[in-house]
């Protein structure tokens, strides 16, 4: 199960968060906080899992940007940990070689996208081109 | 994949920087949201961003609530909240906008409105209501992206209660000819499911038809839910394994469009949802595992590439095979895998090896030796998650001579760890290992020490719980007992002797408990002593006024023993005007108490523990009590489930109108009391203090039955039991573990130091870690691991040896089957009901007992309207008896072909006009009740125009014709049908009626009748599985409890109560497990009502379920009465 994903820079503010699980607005700022430095203290020689109160943290570094899931003790992490580069490589598609501005700046077109990729933290799809399909009809119809 | 290959593509989206872009620029000076993001960036306090955001908010406000902002504005507007509450500032303000977006938008800014809907409320919101329209709208409509947009926010949220308005409109997209609106209707469908599983029962063929569906992504979107049945019943799914399997074989082979790939491997989260099914499938079900064990061989095979993905893969594979019916060729090949994994250097795939080693470990503890060093080398990795995972592999291959090396390793952790979840899992941990296999008292008291100092207040509560249990229950060997407590006395003399304020406040409270009961075991030190150590203790300032009390009562208990009276005396003094009611109490009981040595002995005995105590469960001795208060004018009491619906109603206005007091009455009924009277010895003395106490932190002591326990006649290890299933056990000689015993402890002994620097050491530490995982040799098991064959896992040693393993105790039971019939454990721990509840609710049975009495003419009415299977025309007594009964019997020839054979109600008369004689009578079908009308006219002339109608409030009435009879010869007669279904649940339902013909001069004639039909007329055998039962008990959230009279003359109480519900009320008896049964029915289908029953003190313990809440009352009172009647 997937509890959350986050999009967090190198200082660790929040560009992005999605939660499966609901929790209350006013925990959201600290637990962000804390499972930020949980993942920004780790050096790159270190497992891209940690332990966080009762469930796990996978998380992957793309240069300034840190993606971070959280997930139930029964997920498979590594499956996790691929579904992160998955998922980049769909923003990555769909800007046409992302940029962290570009995540913050259409924050939702990322949020349409990871409603196609991820529901009631189970991964729905991960075909590229069908994970894009509705958000390019969406953007086409709202062009033309 | 490579690691050149990994490389680029990590760099592939290098441009992740901050550094602006060009094109970034443009953008962000373009859009509101690009300059409030950049506002917030530049910001360097927390206060200055608050600032910022609410003066954000504030402008948002203003302008989504002005009436010129343009649904393009909105959109862009409600971007900017989104952002706003993503960084934690609430816009509740936004909520009803983001609706309205979702609903006036086009294409886009319905979707984003959609979007922001879902980011903003949660699933129970009541403004999610407003939505339902929007959804219905969008579903229904043309354009194909509507559509997609609308399935997904279904998907994702919708109010429960407003499934069915939908239902039919997802169902139909289960054919549409686009496959992406088949694959969304396919995950509503599953979130449906998720949320109120009933509702979709009936399309579970659908779900069938989803899984063969030509689109690959259909197919995957119904393994969801087949993960989740499956999960919940694998019985019912066993056929599908097959289709499992060949779909598992496809995708391995790469017969998926190339667009599946990733990194060129075929759908890979696919295959591992497949595994996790399969596996789910094959648990110890050895014919459908022989199905899987081809394609799990050429997964494994074909997972060769060099990528993390595949590595993901294998890992599911692995913990597949494990889990199946075992096939030793597969456990081989698995086994080098996770080898593989555990001696890579890449320390992702490290873990992963040391996480499926933990899974493993229990089936096949020679993995664990083959790779001794490894996990030895990742005991001292830098990598803290590495060494948690290596030491909860330890725990798993913990047994009684190496507890100590393995103990020590896991608080040589605990003390550098900082993070408190860790830390009371670990000591949990710790402290079962500790039950289970210490080797010597010393060493146990030593551990414990170390568990309650270093646990904390963090402390699950049920640690210190059990370790005092333990102490009092003791073992079988006196003499053993006596030296355990006498070593904790004195261990706890030294500590309060030292720095007591440091220790936890939890600890202190166990250490007062043990001196307070034992402290008399040491000879040589004066009760004076400890008492000076209490009273040192209670005036430190650290001490919580929940400790002081506990140190009182250590006190009362002390000065039993003839202690000089002064110190005590002093004490109760200073605490009888405390604030603290409980410590006042204390206090008193303290200064009673020890100037009365007489009832002291009786009140605190010594010496006479495991006497268990008689706990008159249902307070009866307060029914006088209750009986006064209520004279005087007290309020009945009501249970907290009533309270709070109540509560609920409170704040809105109610519209209906005021449902009727349930008539009971009852001579003798308790509430259902789960709590066993063993738990509570008369030795502890406070026993009632123990409970009070864990009541204010979370009634602890209550929580003991659904904690596993860790004591029990065949040792522990419950969950282990599969493991010992499938592997032969190679009894261990008896000699073998005094020997190995002696071994581990020299070795033990010989690495003082917790980390070893050289690779001898390191040998020593993996002979004492790995000892008794085989059974050839115990100093140095490297290499030899093939020829070892037996299991951790070794019987009961000598009870001399050591002591946990010698408790025969038989206070101390193994947890007993009854407790699983209602297959989870939470359950069974809320079965418990606080003595409160207890209390109070013998106040409310009281006031039944007292005041409700039903009229004598309703029980007339039951027992002539209470239908009998066997006995068409029961002959009894009827209301209306002064009416000539003759013409009952002659119009049971009326009676409806397709009706005729099925069981029905005695005729009875509802009314007469002059000209018109009205009778009835009820007739069960399966799945609905009819009620016949049969008018007999009794003039002798034809009547026109007869109508007759029938209403009920809390039944649906369909009448099988609407138009009124034409004409009705004389002397004849016509039946009417009309169809009943139970809208909301009653005791009885009263139907009122109006009946009216056209009498010859053409006027019209009225009359009126009342009807009056049971509940239990519209009872249905519910016919389900024990696991459906358990799941289904989860869901529903109305419950009543009630004790019942049980036919205590007949040879099986239970059995044949049960037997006369399910005779008299058409219950189904789902299962009956010693004392207890599961019993099920429903009105509809959707409308089910579970009951639980149990035999306690010769009653009939029932609990009774359902999701309708006026259901458990109503047929609580109608099974009292059928009771009551045999």
């Amino acid at each position: 199960m997937i509890k959350f994903l986050l999009m967090v820079n190198q200082q660790g503010q929040t560009r992005l968060s999605r939660y499966f699980e609901p929790v209350e607005l006013n925990r959201r700022a600290a637990q962000e906080a804390a499972v930020v430095r949980c993942c920004l203290s780790r050096n790159k020689e270190q497992c891209s899992f940690v332990e966080y109160q009762d469930f796990k943290l996978v998380y992957r570094q793309y240069a300034a940007l840190y993606v971070v899931v959280g997930v139930s003790h029964t997920e498979n992490e590594l499956s996790i940990f691929e579904l992160i580069q998955n998922f980049v490589e769909v923003l990555d598609r769909y800007f046409s070689r992302v940029r962290l501005n570009q995540i913050m700046f259409h924050l939702d077109s990322v949020h349409i996208i990871l409603d196609e990729m991820i529901q009631n933290g189970h991964i729905v799809e991960t075909n590229k081109n069908r994970i894009l399909a509705p958000l390019t009809a969406i953007n086409k119809m709202a062009d033309g | 994949m490579s690691d050149v290959v990994e490389k680029t593509l990590t760099a592939l989206p290098s441009l992740l920087s901050l550094d602006s872009q060009p094109g970034s620029a443009k953008l962000s000076t373009n859009s509101k949201l690009g300059s409030l993001i950049r506002g917030i960036t530049e910001l360097t306090s927390k206060h200055e961003e608050e600032k910022l955001i609410q003066r954000e908010l504030s402008s948002i406000k203003e302008q989504v609530s002005s009436p010129n902002t343009t649904m393009r504005q909105m959109k862009e507007l409600m971007v900017r909240t989104i952002y706003c509450e993503m960084l934690g500032y609430e816009a509740t303000f936004s909520y009803i906008h983001a609706i309205k977006l979702a609903q006036q938008g086009n294409v886009l800014e319905k979707r984003v409105g959609y979007l922001a809907v879902s980011l903003f409320l949660n699933e129970s919101h009541e403004l999610l209501l407003l939505l339902v329209n929007t959804v219905l709208k969008d579903l229904q409509s043309t354009n194909l992206i509507e559509v997609c947009m609308a399935l997904t926010v279904v998907s994702q949220m919708f109010p429960k209660d407003m499934i069915p308005a939908i239902l039919p409109l997802v169902e139909e997209k289960l054919n549409h000819s686009k496959e992406i609106i088949r694959r969304k209707a396919v995950l509503a469908l599953y979130k449906f499911y998720l949320i109120a599983p009933n509702q979709v029962q009936h399309i579970h063929n659908r779900f069938r038809k989803a899984l063969c569906d030509k689109d690959p992504g259909v197919m995957s979107a119904s393994l969801h839910i087949y993960l989740q049945l499956i999960q919940e019943n694998p019985e019912s799914y066993k056929d599908l394994t097959a289709s499992f399997v060949t779909i598992l074989k496809q995708v391995v082979a790469g017969k998926l469009p190339m667009d599946f790939n990733y990194h060129s491997v075929p759908a890979p989260w696919l295959q591992i949802q497949l595994l996790r099914i399969l596996s789910l499938l094959g648990k110890s079900d050895q014919s459908t595992s022989e199905v899987m064990y081809e394609i799990l061989d050429e997964s494994l095979r074909r997972a060769e590439m060099n990528h993390n993905i595949t590595y993901a893969i294998l890992y599911e594979c692995v913990k597949c095979i494990y889990t199946i019916h075992p096939k030793s060729e597969l456990l081989e090949k698995a086994a080098k895998v996770i080898g593989n994994f555990v001696l890579s250097q890449r320390i992702n795939l490290k873990y992963l090896g040391l996480k499926a080693l933990t899974y493993v470990v229990h089936q096949d503890p020679r993995l664990a030796l083959q790779h001794q060093m490894t996990i030895i080398e990742c005991l001292d990795h830098p990598d803290v998650i590495i060494k948690r995972e290596t030491l909860e592999l330890l725990f798993r291959i913990t047994n009684d001579q190496n507890v100590t090396v393995i103990v020590e390793k896991m608080l040589d952790f605990m003390s550098i760890n900082k993070e408190d979840h860790t830390t009371a899992d670990l000591v949990g941990k710790v402290a079962e290992l500790a039950e289970k296999y210490a080797p010597d008292n010393e060493w146990f008291v030593e551990t414990m020490n170390t568990v309650f100092s270093v646990g904390g207040d963090t402390l699950q509560p049920d640690i210190p719980n059990s370790f005092l249990k333990l102490l009092s229950e003791g073992f079988d060997d006196e003499e053993e007992n006596k030296k355990l407590r006498l070593f904790a006395v004195n261990s706890y003399i030294s500590l309060l002797q030292g720095e007591p304020s440091k220790l936890p406040q939890r600890f202190l409270q166990a250490i007062c408990w043990v001196l307070g009961e034992y402290s008399h075991l040491r000879e040589d030190v004066e009760p004076d002593l400890v008492l000076r150590l209490l009273v040192k203790l209670l005036n430190i300032k650290s001490t919580s006024s929940e400790t002081k009390s506990w140190i009182l009562m250590a006190m009362t208990k002390l000065c039993s023993g003839g202690a000089p009276l002064s110190v005590p005396l002093e004490v109760s003094e200073t605490y009888s005007s405390s604030m603290d009611t409980m410590l006042r109490q204390r206090a008193q009981e303290l200064q009673y108490l020890s100037q009365n040595p007489e009832l002291q002995a009786r009140v605190l005995p010594r010496g006479v523990s495991q006497e268990p105590m008689e706990v008159d469960s249902s307070l009866s001795f307060l029914d006088g009590f209750v009986s006064e208060a209520l004279a005087a004018g007290a309020a009945p009491y009501k249970p907290p489930h009533q309270r709070q619906e109540e509560l609920s109603r409170s704040k809105a206005l109610s519209l209906e109108p005021y449902g009727l007091s349930l008539p009971i009455s009852m001579s003798s009924c308790s509430i259902a009391d789960r709590q066993s009277p063993t738990l509570l010895s008369v030795s502890s003395g406070l026993s009632g203090d123990r409970t009070d106490h864990s009541h204010k932190g979370g009634s602890t002591t209550l929580k003991l039955d659904g904690v596993r326990r860790v004591w029990g006649k065949e040792g522990y290890l419950a969950q282990r039991e599969s493991a010992e299933e499938t592997a032969p056990v190679e009894a261990p000689s008896p000699l073998q573990p005094l020997v190995q015993q002696g071994d581990g402890d020299a070795s033990y002994s010989q690495t003082p130091t917790p980390i070893p620097e050289c690779e001898q050491e390191k040998q020593q530490l993996a002979s004492s870690l790995f000892v008794g995982l085989a059974s050839q040799s115990s100093v140095c098991l490297m290499g030899k691991s093939e020829q070892t064959s037996q299991r951790f896992r070794r019987k009961l040693k000598d009870p001399a040896a050591s002591f946990p393993s010698s408790t025969q105790n038989p206070l101390v039971s193994p947890p007993s089957s009854v407790g699983h019939l209602l297959l989870d454990s939470s359950i069974s721990s809320d079965l418990i009901s606080s003595p409160e509840q207890t209390h109070l609710s013998s106040v409310d049975l009281t006031v039944a007992n007292g005041e409700v009495e039903l009229p004598d003419r309703d029980m007339k009415g039951i027992k002539s309207t209470l239908l009998r299977e066997d006995s068409a025309l029961a002959a009894g007594s009827s209301p209306h008896e002064e009416l000539d009964r003759p013409k009952d019997s002659c119009l049971t020839s009326h009676l409806p072909a397709e009706l005729s054979g099925l069981p029905h109600s005695e005729i009875t008369p509802l009314c007469t006009s002059p000209s018109l004689d009205l009778s009835s009578c009820h007739v069960q079908k399966d799945d609905s009740l009819v009620l016949l009308v049969f008018m007999k006219s009794s003039s002798d002339y034809d009547i026109q125009q007869i109508q007759v109608q029938v209403t009920c409030e809390e039944l649906e009435v369909s009448c099988v014709c609407d138009s009124p009879v034409e004409e009705l010869k004389s002397h004849g007669v016509v039946v009417c049908q009309y169809f009943l279904t139970v809208k909301s649940p009653s005791v009885y339902f009263v139907l009122s009626g109006m009946m009216s013909h056209q009498i010859p001069d053409n006027s019209l004639q009225e009359t009126q009748f009342s009807h009056r039909i049971p509940l239990t007329s519209f009872l249905r055998p519910l016919r389900l599985s024990t696991e459906e039962y358990g799941t289904m008990w989860l869901a529903f959230s109305h419950d009543t409890k009630q004790n019942l009279p049980l036919m205590m003359d007949a040879e099986e109480p239970l059995t044949a109560t049960l037997k006369v519900l399910k005779d008299k009320l058409q219950l189904h008896v789902v299962e009956i497990i010693g004392n207890e049964g599961i019993v099920a029915c429903c009105l509809r289908q959707d409308q089910p009502c579970l009951l639980h029953c149990r035999v306690h003190a010769g009653m009939l313990a029932v609990w009774l379920r359902s999701p309708i809440p006026e259901l458990p009352d109503c047929l609580l009172y109608h099974c009292q009465r059928a009771l009551q009647e045999s």
